[in-house]
């Protein structure tokens, strides 16, 4: 019986958390009409016409175009944040030299740094050194380490590992290089999936710095695409073309996450972002 | 002065690990420590991004603070995170504790539970919040169902707040995996040990569980206060900071000075404030559960 309540309970929780995605789904083979009169998502008739239309977006590119400016974007910066971010967590967590103590709390100290400070003069830095409306802004901040949480995950799952087997890999003679290439970043895989799909996902989802630095439309990322349908059509008809735009630009995401579930989560797991 | 001793393997130098955080202290400079500086100092100038900036004091300060707009979004931006982040840590934990029970399918509502705080700040779900609260909008038509009188969810100041209320609260996932995964780290012995000495269920959260969490309770206040205070996007996208600019958040006064009406001065003396507000705001809390110490490497 409580079995029985708890999982009511939770289900009950979990339409709630989904209905939203499948009602969003469902609405955009609706009529105007019909989203604004069913509450159920199943659509009375499936007509893939709109998603032709969505496609072709209200700029005369297709989404692909947009598809492919945003994995511009993203496919820079997931290689940049793996590398810089494996090399730093792996400096905090193996070695010991002079300031550690304070570049340690300087680095906590910019996880919590609120974006919100820093984007301003980023945005004029960038623009006296003339390189707005490029994806520079966007991607060169990852070759420095620049997402905290990365290290972080890094440097507890470095914990984790222990210390024998770089020893054992010393004796053997690799250098300090040759041991984190070798022996620790086939350990760390799991928090790498991890990072990348985080990249990815944020990526996707970041609409302030792009709405900030790119100003030219065939330069748009998906996210400013979506923002210019939803203004330009929004006004009173083709809702459903609005909301298969969405849908298309969720799509990536949610393969992502689909397609890296298992692993993704056992890198947050076991990376310790529980603090 | 004492020599200090690096404890380093064997044939690496105290220089290997520095060398190795160059990226970091690099973009420490560039990135954190370059606009943070330059924020403090254009805060103190008349600036609109295209003339030279002319050195003006306080004076952004001191119009911010006479200005009604900045105490409006001032008291709009602590209204939505004081209400905001107690409600998320409470639905996030409770979550994590139903989930940490050994059940079958767990691990699908677990899956369905982060799926919203993943896609989150997607411009798309914005835009399907905002179709959701029309006045036609699917959760009238469910309050219809329901017998409920339809809300004009966009028309009062109460509504459009709890709009956006409701989308963060909605994204709890990330938090909830947090203090899922501390909660995974407490033996389940404990309980037992408790159980055997007669605690109950609810003891046993008191003295076992909160006393154990203290540490990811505080991490998942910080995180989801500082997102809190900055937010922009939803507000942004979902009602334009209406009606009658009550969910004109700080975040929006920034980029609509910034970026609209070119005030980059004042824009950036009142980002400094918001940094400071932050600041603060995270001060307090350490004071309040009596922590000082940082955690060390």
């Amino acid at each position: 019986m409580k079995k029985f309540l708890i999982y009511f309970f939770m289900t009950a929780a979990a339409l709630v958390m989904i209905y939203p995605l499948l009602w969003l789904i469902g609405a955009s083979f609706k009529s105007n009409e019909e989203i604004f009169s069913s509450p159920w998502f199943i659509p009375k008739s499936i007509d893939l016409s709109v998603y032709v239309k969505a496609w072709q977006t209200v700029t005369g590119r297709s989404m692909g175009h947009y598809f492919l400016n945003t994995f511009k974007i993203i496919i820079p910066k997931t290689v940049f944040a793996v590398i810089s971010s494996t090399l730093v967590a792996y400096g905090f967590a193996r070695f010991d030299f002079p300031f550690k103590r304070l570049f340690y709390a300087l680095f906590m100290g910019t996880m919590f740094m609120p974006a919100i400070v820093t984007v301003m003069p980023s945005y004029l830095m960038w623009s006296r050194l003339g390189i707005l409306d490029t994806y520079i802004p966007l991607t060169l901040p990852a070759l420095f380490a620049a997402e905290g949480t990365f290290v972080f995950m890094l440097i507890q799952f470095f914990k984790g590992i222990p210390k024998e087997f770089d020893e054992a890999a010393r004796i053997d003679g690799c250098n300090c290089i040759q041991l984190l290439i070798y022996i620790l970043v086939p350990c760390i895989r799991p928090v790498i999936v991890s990072i990348s799909v985080f990249t990815f996902l944020w990526t996707m989802n970041d609409f302030l710095n792009p709405l900030i630095m790119i100003s030219s439309v065939e330069k748009y990322p998906l996210s400013l695409i979506l923002r210019l349908s939803a203004d330009s059509t929004g006004n009173g008809y083709e809702q459903n073309r609005i909301i298969a735009v969405s849908v298309i630009g969720l799509i990536p995401s949610v393969a992502i996450f689909a397609a890296a579930q298992k692993k993704f989560i056992s890198g947050i797991t076991a990376g310790g972002l529980s603090g | 002065m004492k020599k200090r001793i690096y404890h380093n393997p064997v044939g690496v130098g105290k220089y290997t690990g520095l060398m190795l955080i160059i990226p970091f202290i690099l973009g420490f400079l560039l990135f954190t420590l370059y606009p943070f500086i330059s924020s403090f100092i254009l805060g103190m100038t008349d600036y609109d991004s295209i003339r030279e900036p002319v050195f003006s004091g306080l004076d952004n300060y001191a119009s911010m603070l006479k200005s009604r707009e900045f105490r409006n979004a001032a008291w709009v931006t602590i209204k939505y995170t004081v209400i905001l982040v107690p409600l998320k840590l409470t639905v996030s934990l409770a979550a994590a504790l139903l989930l940490n029970m050994k059940l079958k399918f767990m691990g699908v509502y677990r899956t369905i539970f982060y799926i919203p705080s993943i896609l989150g700040s997607n411009l798309a779900i914005v835009i399907m919040w905002q179709f959701l609260f029309t006045s036609d909008g699917l959760v009238n038509q469910l309050f219809g169902l329901a017998g409920v009188e339809p809300i004009g969810w966009y028309g009062n100041s109460n509504g459009a707040m709890a709009i956006i209320i409701l989308l963060r609260l909605w994204e709890f996932g990330s938090a909830m995996i947090i203090f899922l995964n501390a909660l995974r780290d407490i033996p389940r012995e404990y309980y037992e040990a408790a159980n055997v000495d007669g605690c109950g269920k609810i003891r046993s959260f008191f003295v076992i569980t909160v006393p154990l969490l203290k540490n990811v309770i505080f991490l998942n206040l910080i995180l989801q206060l500082i997102s809190a205070m900055q937010e922009f996007n939803a507000p942004y996208m979902i009602t334009g900071g209406g009606p009658m600019k009550s969910t004109y958040t700080v975040g929006m006064l920034i980029y609509d000075e910034m970026f609209r009406y070119h005030n980059a001065g004042y824009a950036n003396a009142v980002s400094w404030t918001l940094f400071m507000l932050i600041t603060a705001a995270v001060i307090l809390l350490f004071a309040l559960t009596g922590r000082h110490k940082e955690e060390r490497v």
